[in-house]
C-alpha cells in the first residue's frame, strides 16, 4: 500500500467550514498490525473466523464496563454542534470525520444490535448491521481520530467520541484486526521498556553523550542520571526526549532545572517511557500493565516523588490515571502531588525564586504557545482549574520578552490536536495528519503575520514530531517548534561556583 | 363509559407505565455502570458542589451548546424552555384544586405563548437539519419524524385554544384516571390527536435519543470532579484485575 499523492491544502485568511465531501478519506487506513505483535498483547493474530460474534460480545462488554460508552450510544440528539469541530473534518471535509459521524459508525450497530427500535425498525433509526465493510469503515475512520476531545467539550451533553474510537479499537483488537504502528510500539514497552526499543546500555550511552554535549556548551557538569537509586525524583518521560530534535532540547532543560534546584533525580531504564499508548487502542489491561512498569521502577529505585516531562497523552494517563492504573502511591512524599509535571515542578521552583531567568537569551524568538490536545482536555496542573493552561505560560513569560497568544477559539480548551495524536504518528496516515494539522497551521499564519512569530513551543512529544513535518509541508522552518524547557534552559541562570 | 374513554383510559396507564418504568430502568442501567477512568472535561470542578453547578449551567443554560453554535443553541433552547413553561401550565389538569402557582395568571399566560415559542424553535431545529449539509448527513428518519411529532403535540395543543374543547371534562378524565374513579373524556377530534401523540411520545420517550435527558445527568466528561491525583478513583472490575496478579 503506497502511500497516494494528494491535493496540499491552502492556508487561509479565514477558516470557513468546509462543505461536506462524502468519501473524501475512506481510502486511508493505517497499516494492520502483525501477528506476533497481535499475539504479545493477547490478541488474536488475524481475522478471526467468527468475527461478528466476537466482536458484538466484545461491545456488549464494553457496554457494561464504561457508562461513558453505554451513555453516549443512547445520548445523542444528532443536533450537529459538534460537526465543524474536528481538526479531520475541517482538513479532510469527509462526513465520517465529523464527530457524529465517526460516533454513528458504531451507533448504528448498537441500536441494530442492543436496542429494540434499531431491531425492528432499522431504516427508521439508521440501524446498521456489522458487516465487513462496515468493519472496515471503522478500521478506516476510528483510526482517523486522534483522542484529542475537541468535540466533547463542545457537545450539550458532553459525548467524547474518544471513548467511542478507543472503544471500536479495543473490540478490532479483540477480533485480530489491530493497528501496526501502535501495537508494535506497546510490544516493545512490554519487551523493553519504551516505544522506541532502545535497551539499557544504549540509553546509558546516549545519556552519556548528552552530558559531555551540554558540558561542552555552558562548561557545567550537568547530569544525566539512569538507574540511580535513592534520587529524589523518578523522571519519566517520552523516548523521543533522548534523542529527536527538538525534543532533547527539551530533556536538557529539565536537567537544568535539577541541577540548578539541586533535586537528585533518575531517569529508570524500566520505565524509559512515559508514553502510554495502551490508551490509544482503548485497552485498560496494557495500559496498566505498561503504567505498572512506572510503579514497579519508583520501588526498586525508592524515590520519593515521580515527575513526568513534556508528553500530552502521557500526562493525560499521568494525571487522571496513573493513581487508578498503578497506585495508591503512599510510598512516595506526601508532600508533592503524585505524578508532577515538569512544568509544576519548573514553575513552583520559579515561584519560590529558586530559579532565575535571563530573559534576553530568548529575545530571538517571538513565541506562541500550542495547547497540547490531551493536556488542555483531558488533564490539569497547579491544582487550580486552567492549572494546563497558565502554568505553561507562566513559564514561558518568565523566560522570554515576546509572547503572543493565537485566537482564543484555538486554544486553551478549544485548541486544536496538532493532527498526529492517538496513534497516528505514522508515514501511513501522512495525507490525514497533514490535512488534519491545517486548522492549527492557519492560526500559527496569522499570529506569525499579525505578531512576527517566530517559534511554537509545545509541550508534547507527539506535536514536536508532529509539528516538524507539518511546517515543512506548509512551508515553514523546521525548526520553528521548540520545546517549552529549550526556553527554561536557554533562559536559566545557572551557577558555575557550584562546580 | 364509551369506546374512546376506555381506550385512552388504558392506553394512559401503559404508556405511563412504559415512561416511569423504561426511564427508571434506564437510569438503573446508567448509574449501576461503572465510570472506570476519570474523564472530565475541562473547566473541570474540584469538587461535587461545583459539579453540581455545572450541571445546572448545563441544564438550564446549554452552556456547551452556546459555545458550540449559535443557531442550534437559540432553537433549542427556545424550545425546551417553552417545553417546561407549556408543561407548567398543563398541570392544572392534574391537579385538584389547581396548586396556587399554577393558577397564577402569568404561568398560565406564559404557558400558553410558550406554544408559540415551541413550535418557532422546533422549525428552526427542523431547517437546520434540511439546509445545512452537515446536519442533513447525519440525519435519520427518526430524527425529522421526532422533530414533526413535538410540533404537531404543539399545533395541536394551540389548535384548542383556538377552536373550543370542554377542558373542564378533560380534567375529570385526567383526575379521574389518577384516582382510578373514571369518568368520560370528550369525542372531540383535536384534543384526541394531542392525546394520540403525547402518547407515542411517552411509549417512545425510553427507547430513543429523548434519553439524552438522564444521559447528560450521567455524562462522565460532565459529572466528574477533577480529583484523580488526590483520590484513587477504581471501578469493580478495575479492582479484580488487581486481585487476579
Amino acid at each position: 500500500m503506497a502511500v497516494k499523492e494528494f491535493e496540499k491544502p491552502d492556508l487561509k485568511e479565514y477558516s470557513p467550514i468546509p462543505k461536506l465531501v462524502e468519501e473524501a478519506t475512506s481510502h486511508l487506513a493505517p497499516f494492520k498490525s502483525k501477528e506476533e505483535f497481535q499475539k504479545s498483547l493477547g490478541y488474536p493474530g488475524e481475522l478471526v473466523d467468527n468475527w461478528q460474534e466476537i466482536a458484538l460480545n466484545k461491545m456488549g462488554d464494553l457496554l457494561k464496563k464504561y457508562r461513558s460508552l453505554r451513555v453516549y450510544m443512547d445520548s445523542c440528539i444528532q443536533c450537529g454542534a459538534c460537526t465543524d469541530k474536528c481538526h479531520y473534518y475541517l482538513g479532510t471535509k469527509d462526513p465520517n470525520n465529523m464527530p457524529v459521524g465517526r460516533q454513528n459508525l458504531m451507533r448504528g450497530v448498537y441500536r441494530k444490535h442492543f436496542t429494540l427500535p434499531g431491531k425492528y425498525f432499522p431504516k427508521l433509526v439508521g440501524a446498521i448491521d456489522l458487516t465487513k465493510q462496515v468493519l472496515d469503515d471503522w478500521y478506516s475512520y476510528y483510526h482517523q481520530c486522534s483522542q484529542c476531545r475537541r468535540c466533547a467539550v463542545f457537545c450539550p451533553i458532553g459525548i467524547d467520541t474518544a471513548e467511542v474510537s478507543m472503544a471500536a479499537r479495543e473490540i478490532m483488537d479483540s477480533v485480530g484486526v489491530g493497528q501496526k504502528y501502535c501495537n508494535e510500539i506497546i510490544g516493545k514497552v512490554h519487551k523493553i521498556g519504551n516505544n522506541l526499543g532502545l535497551p539499557e546500555p544504549a540509553l546509558a550511552d546516549t545519556l552519556e553523550g548528552l552530558e559531555e554535549d551540554v558540558e561542552d556548551d555552558i562548561g557545567i557538569d550537568v547530569k544525566f542520571p539512569l538507574d540511580v537509586k535513592d534520587s529524589e525524583v523518578l523522571l519519566v518521560t517520552p523516548s523521543a526526549d533522548f534523542f529527536a530534535e527538538p525534543h532533547v532540547d527539551g530533556l536538557i532543560g529539565y536537567a537544568k532545572v535539577f541541577h540548578q534546584a539541586g533535586i537528585s533525580w533518575t531517569l529508570s531504564s524500566h520505565a524509559s517511557e512515559a508514553a502510554n499508548f495502551g490508551m490509544f487502542i482503548g485497552s485498560y489491561d496494557n495500559m496498566r500493565k505498561l503504567a505498572l512498569r512506572i510503579r514497579e521502577a519508583a520501588l526498586e529505585l525508592n524515590v520519593k516523588r515521580i515527575v513526568f516531562g513534556e508528553c500530552g497523552h502521557a500526562w493525560r494517563v499521568a494525571y487522571s490515571f496513573l493513581n487508578t492504573l498503578a497506585g495508591p502511591f503512599d510510598f512516595l512524599d506526601p508532600r508533592y502531588p503524585v505524578p508532577q509535571h515538569i512544568c509544576e515542578v519548573t514553575h513552583d521552583l520559579m515561584n519560590k525564586n529558586v530559579l532565575q531567568f535571563d530573559k534576553s537569551a530568548n529575545d530571538d524568538k517571538v513565541i506562541t504557545f500550542h495547547d497540547s490536545c490531551n493536556v488542555a482536555r483531558a488533564s490539569n496542573m497547579g491544582d487550580i482549574i486552567g492549572g494546563q493552561f497558565t502554568l505553561p505560560r507562566d513559564i514561558i513569560k518568565a523566560t522570554t520578552n515576546n509572547f503572543y497568544d493565537m485566537e482564543e477559539e484555538t486554544i486553551r480548551e478549544k485548541t486544536f490536536c496538532c493532527g498526529g495524536g492517538g496513534g497516528l504518528l505514522t508515514d501511513d496516515l501522512i495525507e490525514l495528519r497533514m490535512k488534519g494539522a491545517q486548522p492549527r497551521m492557519e492560526a500559527l499564519k496569522r499570529v506569525i503575520e499579525e505578531h512576527g512569530v517566530t517559534h511554537m513551543a509545545a509541550i508534547c512529544a507527539i506535536c514536536k514530531s508532529q509539528f516538524s513535518k507539518a511546517f515543512q509541508y506548509y512551508g515553514f522552518e523546521l525548526d520553528q517548534i521548540i520545546s517549552l524547557h529549550n526556553l527554561v534552559g536557554d533562559a536559566l541562570i545557572m551557577n558555575k561556583k557550584e562546580l | 363509559m364509551s369506546f374512546v374513554t376506555i381506550f385512552y383510559g388504558i392506553s394512559f396507564y401503559v404508556a405511563t407505565l412504559i415512561l416511569f418504568i423504561g426511564l427508571a430502568y434506564r437510569v438503573y442501567e446508567y448509574a449501576t455502570i461503572p465510570a472506570p477512568l476519570k474523564i472530565p472535561t475541562p473547566p473541570a470542578p474540584k469538587s461535587k458542589p461545583l459539579v453540581a453547578v455545572r450541571m445546572f449551567r448545563e441544564v438550564v443554560f446549554f452552556e456547551s451548546l452556546f459555545s458550540a453554535t449559535k443557531w442550534t443553541w437559540l432553537f433549542g433552547w427556545l424550545f425546551h424552555f417553552a417545553l417546561l413553561l407549556a408543561a407548567f401550565r398543563h398541570l392544572r389538569y392534574f391537579t385538584d384544586p389547581v396548586w396556587t402557582w399554577v393558577s397564577w395568571e402569568i404561568v398560565q399566560a406564559a404557558g400558553h405563548y410558550a406554544g408559540y415559542v415551541m413550535v418557532f424553535g422546533l422549525f428552526g431545529l427542523l431547517a437546520r437539519r434540511v439546509f445545512v449539509d452537515r446536519v442533513r448527513y447525519i440525519s435519520n428518519p427518526s430524527d425529522y419524524l421526532m422533530l414533526i411529532l413535538i410540533i404537531a403535540i404543539a399545533i395541536s395543543g394551540l389548535m384548542m385554544k383556538w377552536f373550543h374543547t370542554d377542558i373542564f371534562a378533560v380534567k375529570q378524565f385526567f383526575i379521574g384516571l389518577m384516582y382510578f374513579n373514571w369518568s368520560e373524556l370528550p369525542n372531540d377530534f383535536i384534543l384526541l390527536l394531542h392525546l394520540s401523540l403525547v402518547l407515542l411520545l411517552m411509549i417512545i420517550f425510553p427507547y430513543s435519543k429523548l434519553l439524552h435527558a438522564p444521559g447528560l445527568f450521567f455524562s462522565p466528561t460532565r459529572n466528574q470532579t477533577d480529583t484523580a491525583r488526590d483520590q484513587r478513583h477504581i471501578s469493580d472490575w478495575a479492582r479484580n484485575l488487581e486481585s487476579k496478579k
